[in-house]
């Protein structure tokens, strides 16, 4: 039987890799796709710990985060859309009319 | 035998993430993140979870990665992208994102110590799950599905508009 500490610690892994991955990468997808493997990687957390405590309420839970995951794509993706035909570039670095 | 299956589908998803860091063509970090995905809904079911690995790969290996690539093929972005200069963000990064690793398993461990032993599982059947979601979660429930409708009618208003309007 697999201890649910090593599904924990492959959620802590794909965390961390989702996090490199935003932060390396300079296009808006990639950055929008970094932060979907976060998101599963807080799903994968949530069943190992509810797993670990014998519960079904986890996956009701996972269920409604991949729900809100896909309106968070779905509006995400428009966004950029809209960036790139504002701009005719998705290249984070090219958006910086914010900076002060 | 399960831990074979964890350890081959534990590899293949931080394989295909690790690629997706490497990889410079969008098209080709989207197909790695629907393999990710898909080997997530594997392990989802090794976790006793079944419906969450089918809503799993049908809806983010399936659904969510398809419309991302629809995006990607409306960018119709000529030239590859530009190998990144800088290697200072990258190895700041790094660093960072270890520190941050070593944090969470510190917290993890310290989480999953006490309580792993003395689970009592109920009943894990998809049934069980089905009278959760409309008896204690009906209200979420209903509201997710406003939200899916208030997201399909955004994205309708924020990309439909044509360019000249």
């Amino acid at each position: 039987m697999i201890p649910p500490a090593a599904f924990f610690a492959l959620a802590a892994v794909l965390f961390v890799l989702g996090i490199i991955a935003f932060f390396v990468k300079k296009d808006l997808l990639t950055q929008f796709m970094a932060v979907e493997v976060m998101l599963n990687a807080g799903n994968l957390a949530v069943l190992a710990l509810s797993k670990a405590s014998g519960k079904t309420d986890g996956q009701g839970l996972v269920l409604f985060v991949i729900t809100v995951a896909a309106a968070e794509a779905v509006i995400g993706l428009a966004i950029i859309v809209l960036v790139f035909r504002q701009r005719k570039s998705i290249r984070s670095d090219d958006l910086k009319d914010l900076k002060g | 035998m399960a831990l074979v299956i964890f350890i081959i589908l534990s590899a293949l998803c931080v394989g295909a993430v690790a690629a997706m860091i490497v990889s410079h063509n969008q098209a080709h970090n989207a197909l790695f993140l629907v393999l990710a995905f898909a080997s997530l809904g594997g392990i989802f079911g090794l976790l006793d979870a079944p419906f969450a690995a089918v809503v799993q790969v049908l809806v983010y290996a399936g659904a969510i990665m398809v419309l991302f690539l629809f995006a990607i093929m409306m960018f119709n972005l000529r030239r590859p992208e530009p190998p990144e200069g800088r290697r200072f963000r990258a190895i700041l990064g790094a660093g960072l994102a270890v520190i941050l690793l070593a944090e969470l398993l510190l917290a993890g461990r310290r989480a999953l110590g006490g309580s792993a032993a003395g689970a009592v599982p109920q009943g894990r059947d998809i049934a069980h799950l089905g009278k959760l979601l409309f008896s204690n979660y009906l209200y979420a429930f209903e509201i997710t599905s406003l939200l899916i409708l208030a997201a399909l009618v955004g994205a309708l208003a924020l990309a439909g508009k044509k360019e000249g309007e």
